[in-house]
């Protein structure tokens, strides 16, 4: 806001001289002070390598996926570890436990305790299946999601899952966070 | 230099507190008298000098082996090793932690090879030819950067610990685990880092005035992902190349690690490759789903990024036993994610009494302390050592009691409340959770 207001008082001709010396200063930055030796990343760069997720579905690709067609892939590729039906086994129970977070015995699961949807995808795709992560398709990626919230309960059975429908999707425990006022 | 060596029966033994503390200060010019010893395991009595002089060990009457280009630890320390704890066995054989032997370390400093370690997906075997750094998202201009370039760049080096929420876990369980000291508290370590400075390359990227958060990414097999507040990473976050002077080893994130002094270690982004500025949070699973505190109302704390004051008695602990009557030397470390260390006490007796321990200098923001106070222990007296650290902000420790009450049943990150050892009448020492 201050910035702009010096800017009015200025004058063209100062800033077009500002804008002259800025861009003659190597790669147009005049504040840093390092020695500049990143180069600009390209747009197709930044897609490639930008898997980041927001809840709010930024970052969602293409594809789509229902808990039936997730079912098998599941089984497949999840149940070893998280058991059959998502009930555990040497990796994290997935399924069950909503309602049970202010009993003396807490079950946290994907339905009973993730906030969001999004983190399904974001995180089966950058680190499961734990032998094969970047394995699956976005598609299969989807189908998974959807299965384990239709376990859940949370979706129904032939409920397409895909980027506009997984941050819609409204988890139990959305209101169960609280920023810790400690963090500062 | 030129005070007179007093042998320590010619000082006064100043009691301080119960159960046998004694002031701080009697151990400062005491020149070479006989202190206890403690031996781990609890087996035997302490080894006697052996009578250097009357029979000439063969080490002195052949020359030694020669330079070599890495050294090692002596080969009888071999038993002062991590922990290794595997929690899905063969299953996932990377992810799990390995904890820092505490017990058997003096001084404030980790040894590189002896860090802890939390892996979500194993130790990748990184070139670092074909690795790189990206910072983008809400900049004015999104950045790439080699290892080589970031080597080139001026660098800042910080001593700092680093400590894993899950720290001290083992202490929620209902009966206190009799395991070494660094198995319980061990996933906390303390490192020199050296590397660029956060905000010298987040200057030259240039932060749109809306980007209020980075989010972070490992180039590891779980592309381990977690969001901070860019007000409390930028001020003194360092991307580290190096650690303790030598290159940051693989399983610290080799080539290159995020190192956010004070913050949770789970931020501390190991094997770094991206870095995105965005107008809030990615709420990744690690931040969600894990790293959260249970509250007793069934809500979860969420970001509760900077680490709590602690501190723990490190020698004696359990495991050990004390070796006959006399006088020992209470020593252990405190830290904390909010600065400097400004109190340690220490009580004998459960708490019932506390004398302050002495800190040993320099006494560094954020990172390990080593704290000391001189003790004289009676056979057959029944002790119970606790320590609680205080830091500059006036932040102190909870009793196991106290700390456990601020959570839901079963909730065991960010564990700092104060860790007692029972000393039994035949010297053993025990975890205990008695207050």
């Amino acid at each position: 806001m201050n910035r702009r207001v010096e800017t009015t008082r200025l004058g063209w001709q100062t800033i077009a001289l500002a804008a002259l010396f800025l861009s003659a200063l190597p790669n147009g930055n005049a504040l840093a002070e390092g020695p500049e030796l990143g180069r600009t990343a390209t747009p197709e760069e930044i897609d490639r390598a930008d898997i980041t997720i927001s809840p709010d579905g930024r970052g969602l690709p293409p594809g789509r996926g229902t808990a039936a067609e997730g079912k098998h892939i599941y089984l497949a590729n999840c149940a070893r570890c998280h058991g059959v039906g998502g009930k555990g086994g040497p990796a994290d129970r997935l399924v069950g436990g909503i309602g049970s977070l202010a009993s003396p015995r807490p079950i946290k699961t994907v339905g009973s305790y993730w906030p969001y949807a999004t983190p399904l995808f974001d995180y089966i795709r950058r680190a499961m299946p734990y032998d094969r992560p970047t394995s699956l398709s976005s598609d299969e990626i989807y189908a998974v999601s959807a299965y384990l919230l239709h376990l859940n309960g949370i979706v129904s059975e032939n409920f397409e899952i895909n980027r506009i429908t997984l941050p819609r999707v409204e988890m139990p425990n959305r209101d169960g966070f609280v920023t810790n006022p400690g963090w500062r | 230099m030129g005070r007179k060596r007093s042998s320590l029966h010619s000082i006064p033994l100043s009691k301080v507190a119960g159960g046998g503390l004694l002031d701080r200060r009697a151990f400062l010019g005491v020149g070479s008298a006989t202190l206890g010893a403690l031996a781990s395991g609890g087996a035997g009595a302490a080894s006697e000098p052996s009578l250097l002089g009357y029979e000439m060990p063969e080490w002195t009457k052949t020359p030694g082996r020669p330079m070599g280009p890495y050294g090692e630890p002596a080969r009888h320390e071999s038993a002062v090793q991590r922990a290794v704890q595997a929690r899905y066995g063969a299953i996932a054989p990377g992810a799990g932690a390995s904890t820092t032997p505490l017990q058997a370390l003096e001084g404030t400093i980790t040894p590189n090879g002896l860090h802890f370690e939390r892996h979500h997906s194993g130790i990748p075997e990184i070139d670092p030819n074909r690795h790189s750094l990206m910072l983008h998202g809400l900049v004015k201009r999104p950045l790439i950067f080699s290892i080589d370039q970031l080597l080139r760049y001026s660098m800042t080096t910080r001593t700092c610990f680093i400590e894993c929420s899950g720290n001290s876990a083992p202490n929620v369980l209902s009966e206190p685990p009799q395991i070494a000291c660094g198995e319980i508290h061990g996933l906390v370590s303390c490192s020199e880092w050296s590397g660029v400075p956060l905000n010298l390359l987040l200057d030259e990227a240039g932060i749109d005035p809306s980007g209020r958060w980075l989010v972070a990414e490992g180039a590891d097999a779980a592309a381990m992902s977690r969001s901070v507040p860019l007000e409390l990473a930028a001020s003194d976050g360092i991307l580290a190349l190096y650690q303790n002077g030598e290159r940051i080893r693989p399983e610290q994130g080799y080539p290159l690690r995020l190192v956010l002094p004070g913050l949770e270690g789970n931020v501390n982004v190991k094997w770094l490759r991206r870095i995105k500025i965005s107008d809030g949070p990615a709420h990744t699973r690690d931040e969600t789903s894990k790293y959260t505190d249970l509250l007793p109302s069934g809500k979860a704390a969420q970001f509760t990024l900077r680490m709590g004051v602690k501190s723990v008695i490190t020698r004696p602990s359990a495991g050990m036993a004390m070796q006959g009557p006399g006088l020992y030397e209470i020593s252990g470390l405190a830290w904390s994610g909010a600065g400097r260390i400004a109190r340690v006490d220490v009580s004998a007796d459960g708490g019932k009494s506390w004398a302050p321990a002495a800190l040993q200098d320099p006494v560094l923001s954020k990172s390990l302390t080593r704290f000391r106070i001189p003790f004289e222990w009676k056979t057959g007296r029944p002790v119970q050592l606790q320590s609680r650290a205080t830091d500059e902000q006036g932040n102190t420790q909870l009793t196991r009691d106290e700390w456990a009450a601020q959570y839901a049943q079963g909730s065991y990150y960010h564990y700092n409340a104060i860790q007692s050892w029972k000393v039994e009448p035949d010297g053993k020492v025990l975890n205990t959770y008695d207050s």
